[in-house]
């Protein structure tokens, strides 16, 4: 963030903490999402380094979180103005900077290594099981025969759940997987943990992004067309 | 919020998978691995994220490229994306 003006440490620190939890944001005019006023949570504001006007700040925020936008209140609060320098996002979900961070050159490079040459090495330390993405989502492990009905869009009932990772809350999201270690879907928690591992039947979890390809597991379906 | 929650396993019922169908992740090839994958890919200043999923789909030929959150032109960082797949 670029201040407009002088202000001391004090007060710098005393409006960054204010605007620590939730905001009001309305997106910038160049933006893909809806204009609408929206509220975001603002968890942490950290300063890293202050060179005068110039300061290096961590935000730990919610996705969707501008921070142009927060830069910019905080420089009205201050009253000097501000606006933001530069950008850079180090971490979101599960993708940190530590962990396999790779570059285009990187991605580029080591597509090739394997397509001219047959390396495998180096792709497999870019290119990563879509696994990977769900490793902070609680799981959801269920049969075969469960599979590929979520694959096509069926609702999770509970017969077909193996193993559960808790807490589930209600609305919570969901990986769930086979007894292969393999994603099949995303989905939404209808049910929490303890109420799944009591329960006989019911509606645990509903599909909301398929991973897995129809097909990968068999139909189960009485009456359905063998693939 | 950002902190990974303990988690427990619980085991509701027991059952068996069957070689045929399905293949554990860490056993797919790279084929398969393109097909299924993500990136945690440290974006260069300037582009849009959109403009560099046009790029590798055009460098590496890939049909299915998506991006999961964009980042502004003048955001750079890592932005995890699928090559192969889109979510």
């Amino acid at each position: 963030m670029r201040l407009h003006g002088d202000v001391s440490d004090d007060k710098l620190l005393k409006v960054l903490k204010e605007f620590e939890g939730a905001i009001y944001q309305r997106p910038p005019l160049r933006s893909a999402v809806k204009r609408a006023v929206r509220i975001r949570r603002i968890y942490k504001i950290e300063v890293l380094e202050r060179r005068g006007r110039d300061v290096l700040l961590r935000v730990w925020c919610e996705a969707g979180t501008y921070m142009r936008k927060l830069c910019h209140d905080v420089g009205e609060i201050l009253g000097v103005g501000a606006h933001m320098q530069e950008l850079r996002r180090i971490r979101a979900g599960c993708f940190t900077e530590e962990e396999h961070l790779s570059t285009l050159h990187d991605l580029v490079d080591a597509y090739h290594f394997w397509k001219e040459e047959g390396i495998e090495d180096y792709i497999r330390e870019v290119v990563l099981p879509v696994e990977y993405a769900v490793q902070h989502l609680p799981k959801i492990v269920v049969r075969d025969s469960a599979v590929d009905a979520i694959c096509r869009g069926a609702p999770l009932a509970v017969p077909g759940i193996l193993r559960i990772e808790t807490p589930i809350r209600v609305d919570d999201w969901v990986a769930i997987m086979t007894l292969k270690g393999e994603l099949v879907a995303i989905g939404e928690a209808k049910m929490r943990s303890e109420h799944i591992m009591t329960a006989t039947k019911g509606i645990a979890a509903t599909p909301r992004f398929v991973v897995m390809e129809p097909g990968t597991y068999p139909s189960m379906w009485r009456g359905a067309k063998k693939a | 919020m950002w902190r990974r929650e303990k988690r427990e396993i619980l085991i509701k019922a027991e059952d068996e998978t069957d070689p045929r169908y399905g293949k554990a992740p860490e056993e797919r090839s790279v084929k398969e691995l393109l097909e299924y994958g993500v990136v945690n890919l440290d974006k260069p200043i300037g582009p849009s994220s959109h403009e560099v999923v046009a790029w590798i789909k055009r460098l590496l030929g890939f049909k299915k490229v998506a991006h999961a959150g964009t980042l502004e032109p003048l955001g750079g960082g890592e932005t995890p994306r699928s090559p192969g797949y889109s979510l």
